[in-house]
């Protein structure tokens, strides 16, 4: 009943909820602007006074600016492409019924339970170490030379690490989106003559469509802003600096608040930038 | 060409038995409809016959050939499904034109075929929506739609009516028998409704439990039904049967009488009883009557509207000639 007294009741009830919201969100993001508009030296003087966009034109003209957003973009979207794309294989394997079909997905699921710290340190020095890792010593199985994945293949260790932790994000979530498909329309398509590879492009894959559109959104958001794995393995080197870690330098390597917090507005910047871009390619699944 | 010939065909799934060993041909142009109770079979049987499950034993031929192990897309045949199944993100013209292009059908025929289609079902103005975008009937229309175009040798219908209202239902009956007439090819319907079957059919097969009752047109088997069963599932009211003396009488176990081939008075007659329940459909009234002694209730049909009310007495008279009689084992006996 929406009286007016229920109606006052219900705002007094959500009101710590949305105050809360309101603070979380923004008292950083006020903090991040007003920062970013001074010079703060913690270590070197504290507050400096106000700067105007001095931090910003820094920012963007530091010779390490480009290559970071180059860096984050390619992160980004090729943990995209393997996830989506493993994501709907392994999915579609798990669909099958198969024989300890529980403990299988739990497995598969397994990897998102790990903290990223620790799936970074596993990966460093249990699989990529180049004297004692699991890799190296397959590589020498074969005969071959192990490859000094931190520092030969930095990004592609980053990529593999972060794509392992979140192909079971996007495994389960298309798993449940194949099973939602109606078994009537695969078998109608079977009917009229689609084989198999067929069946997958012009049934299942348009109905997974909407699925896929939300794993990437998800992912985008959280994969823009990967950090500790690449704090535990390069720490910033041989070219894994992303914009987020570029913040991090800037902010506790060289004690400069205003021109970290300048980074973070481009960081938003550059966000809803991907953000539109997706909405552009896959939002229209989206309706 | 389409006849389809089942050769002992059984089904099970695990150790249960859904159909014990089957026979049946369907001949060519022939409108077949499987009717039963639910969990009969019926469903199970036609998908058997579309290769969408593997029999567990026995023949199936099509056109004289085996087509036992045939995949589905390779048997020739097009199945409408009770969901329809239609494709939601293609537009209908894609969902009717999606058989043709797998077959590789060039686009001018394909515009031919769809454009024709597209007339015969009244789906001239839709072709450019989603099946989202429709109503139901409409549905059903482009799920048909996209059966005839691939021209199979015969049709296969899985219950295509039940989502639809009941004045849709019927429209539709006479759109799909239409269908049936205009291009004569086999079509293999499934219903529960047994006036869909008597309406449509050439010929009904009346399943139980997926062994075959009966077989025959719609009125053999309304006339002359091989056993209780399908006495009591063909026609509506249900046939009302007598057991004990008054079957004595006939010489059999039990008899039975359809509602219309009895007639009621408030005078006199055969049987005496009281009314209960009396539905009025304005041309028909159907009368439940009690305390007969022969029956729980015996359902009678009278003319439109009739003067007895509940709690009345009334007398009940068969048509000697219209009494089924059947024996200990629930078979006719003639
Ligand atoms: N995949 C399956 N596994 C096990 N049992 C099944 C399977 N499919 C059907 N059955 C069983 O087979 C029997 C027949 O099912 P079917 O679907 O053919 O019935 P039906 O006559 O179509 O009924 P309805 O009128 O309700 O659609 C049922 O008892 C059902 O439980
Ligand atoms: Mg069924």
């Amino acid at each position: 009943m929406a009286t007016q007294h229920s109606r006052s009741a219900a705002r007094i009830m959500i009101a710590p909820a949305v105050i809360l919201l309101l603070g979380w969100m923004l008292v950083p993001l006020v903090m991040t602007l007003y920062f970013s508009f001074k010079k703060y030296l913690p270590l070197r003087g504290g507050d400096l006074g106000w700067v105007g966009f001095e931090n910003y034109s820094r920012f963007v003209t530091s010779s390490s600016f480009w290559p970071s957003i180059a860096t984050t973009l390619t992160l980004v979207v090729s943990v995209l492409v393997i996830t989506v794309v493993l994501g709907v294989l392994l999915a579609l394997l798990l669909d099958r019924p198969m024989w300890g079909q529980g403990i299988v997905r739990i497995l598969v699921i397994a990897p998102f339970f790990v903290m990223p710290t620790v799936s970074a340190l596993i990966w460093k020095n249990m699989f990529m170490d180049p004297i004692n890792g699991l890799l190296a010593h397959l590589w020498r199985a074969f005969g071959a030379e192990p490859i000094q994945w931190m520092s030969q293949a930095s990004m592609p260790s980053i990529i593999i690490i972060v794509s392992w932790q979140w192909l079971p994000f996007a495994t389960l979530i298309l798993l449940t989106a194949i099973q939602s498909l109606d078994g009537e329309q695969l078998e109608a398509s079977e009917m009229d003559g689609a084989p198999p590879v067929k069946r997958f492009w012009y049934i299942i894959l348009p109905h997974l469509s909407r699925a896929i559109t939300v794993v990437v959104l998800i992912q985008t958001i959280f994969l823009l802003a990967v950090f500790a794995e690449i704090f535990v393995t390069t720490g910033g080197a041989f070219g894994t600096k992303t914009l987020s870690y570029l913040i991090f330098q800037r902010v506790l390597e060289s004690q400069n608040v205003g021109l970290g917090s300048a980074g973070g507005v481009y960081a938003i910047i550059l966000a809803n930038i991907v953000a539109m871009f997706l909405m552009r390619i896959v939002g229209k699944n989206l309706d | 060409m389409g006849r389809i010939t089942l050769e002992n065909v059984t089904k099970t799934f695990g150790d249960v038995t859904v159909i014990p060993p089957l026979n049946l041909t369907i001949e060519d142009g022939e409108f077949v409809v499987f009717v039963g109770p639910s969990g009969c079979g019926k469903s199970t049987l036609l998908r058997l016959i579309a290769g969408l499950e593997d029999v567990s034993g026995g023949q199936i031929r099509i056109d004289g050939e085996d087509a036992t192990n045939l995949a589905p897309a390779k048997r020739k045949l097009a199945m409408v499904f009770q969901s329809y199944a239609l494709y939601p993100h293609m537009t209908v013209r894609k969902n009717i034109a999606f058989p043709m292009k797998m077959a590789g059908i060039d686009q001018a025929e394909q515009d031919r075929r769809i454009e024709a289609a597209a007339k015969a079902l009244n789906l001239t103005d839709y072709l450019e929506r989603r099946p989202g975008q429709l109503s139901g009937g409409q549905r059903q229309r482009v799920a048909i739609g996209r059966a005839i175009v691939r021209e199979p040798s015969a049709f296969l219908f899985d219950e295509p009516l039940s989502n639809l209202d009941a004045a849709l239902r019927v429209g539709m009956r006479m759109e799909i028998s239409e269908l049936h007439k205009k291009l004569a090819t086999t079509m293999v319907y499934v219903t529960h409704d047994q006036v869909e079957a008597m309406t449509m059919a050439d010929k009904i097969v009346v399943l139980q439990a997926g062994v075959i009752e009966q077989v025959g047109s719609p009125l053999d088997l309304y006339r002359a039904p091989r056993n209780r069963f399908v006495a009591g599932f063909i026609g509506s009211p249900k046939m009302n049967f007598i057991e004990g003396a008054e079957a004595a009488k006939h010489d059999a176990q039990c008899i039975g009488i359809r509602p219309e081939h009895l007639t009621a008075s408030a005078s006199d007659g055969q049987w005496k009883g009281v009314v209960g329940v009396s539905e009025h459909l304005g041309s028909d009234t159907f009368l439940h009557v009690h305390d007969t002694g022969l029956a729980e209730t015996m359902t009678v049909r009278v003319g439109g509207e009739f003067a007895l009310h509940h709690g009345d007495t009334v007398y009940l008279t068969p048509e000697a000639d219209k009494i089924h009689k059947f024996d200990a084992q629930g078979l006719r006996i003639e």
